[in-house]
């Protein structure tokens, strides 16, 4: 048995509030005042660090399991990361990436 | 970037590449929210109401494995917290902008709005900022709100075995390059990757967390020397 339908919409509205609140924090807060030097410094290196932990278990360790030479997302992920390397076009990437996952699957 | 309307232009027009990678994901979060037993009308309402599709995912998995409301709710906070970062990197950007601007523009934070603008407004000088990000959140937004319901309408139509996620870090790869210009931000990367697979197993998805926590640390550590006072 799932939750009710009640319980679910304040699950639902739980999670909203809170996101909301996260994403509003800082510009809400500092949207009359300046961030500091010091603060943008060590901010720049978010998106860099953000991506990155998104990106790799994704490849090396996807859907939970262990680490294993024959996972075929660590090796398309590897032809993905050169053709962005190379490339920096998000298409190319994305399809290189596709395309590499399908071949190695069904190989 | 002459007018506001050209600004939003060309903050949709930037961000239209990264979404081709987004529609998958909207598409696999309307699908598996259904696939839990979610009522369509619920599954286009965590869509509206959240807006963050990982969360989304944890949020209909652990709907499916009756985990308690607080747990399920915890996690899915948890994991967008690092929307936090990305509000304090935007906040000085939006600087002096009124709160009836700046609520919605938080409410449509996402990696790929942020991602995109932050690097236009790194490249010099640019006027409406608000309006180049107004412009990329409001495509995500469309899209992500399309692709849901479309998900939703389709059921489970597509075969598991297109494997369309892999899309979702396919999209953050081609993102993360353009993100290590020197050789701080590559030790920040790096690191955050490492401490990523370390703490994978962790609960509450705070892996994710921490690696980024110990990205950013490593990034500041690797950069220390250069900028402190003469």
């Amino acid at each position: 048995m799932r939750l009710d339908s009640s319980t679910l919409w304040l699950t639902m509205a739980g999670i909203g509030a809170g996101t909301f609140l996260i994403r509003f924090s800082f510009i809400w807060l500092l949207g009359r005042g300046q961030v500091r030097p010091a603060v943008q410094r060590v901010l720049r290196f978010v998106p860099a660090s953000v991506l990155s932990a998104l990106i790799l278990p994704s490849f090396v360790l996807p859907q939970h399991a262990a680490f294993s030479l024959g996972n075929e997302r660590m090796w398309a992920g590897l032809i993905a990361a050169i053709v962005a390397w190379r490339t920096r076009n998000v298409l190319l990437t994305i399809g290189a990436g596709m395309a590499a996952l399908w071949v190695l699957t069904n190989a | 970037m002459s007018s506001p309307k050209r600004a939003f232009a060309a903050g949709a027009r930037d961000i239209s590449p990264i979404i081709l990678g987004v529609i998958p994901f909207a598409l696999i979060a309307g699908i598996s929210a259904v696939g839990v037993g979610l009522s369509e009308l619920e599954a286009l309402g965590m869509s509206y109401i959240v807006f963050a599709g990982a969360s989304q995912l944890a949020a209909v998995d652990l709907v499916g494995r009756h985990a308690p409301v607080a747990v399920i709710v915890l996690t899915a906070l948890v994991i967008n917290l690092r929307f936090c970062m990305y509000s304090a990197s935007l906040a000085p950007h939006f600087h002096g902008l009124p709160l009836h601007w700046r609520a919605p523009l938080a409410y449509l934070l996402t990696d790929q709005a942020y991602a995109i603008s932050i690097t236009a407004f790194g490249n010099g000088r640019m006027r409406h900022k608000h309006w180049y990000y107004l412009g990329a959140a409001m495509t995500m937004w469309v899209t992500w709100q399309t692709g849901t319901a479309a998900g939703v309408f389709l059921g489970a139509a597509i075969p598991k075995s297109w494997s369309l996620d892999f899309a979702i870090p396919l999209t953050f790869l081609a993102l993360l390059f353009p993100a290590i210009k020197d050789r701080p931000s590559l030790v920040a990367a790096a690191s955050a990757g490492a401490l990523a697979l370390a703490g994978h197993g962790l609960p509450y998805n705070l892996g994710l967390f921490l690696a980024a926590l110990g990205g950013i640390g490593a990034g500041a550590l690797a950069d220390g020397g250069k900028h402190h006072a003469p």
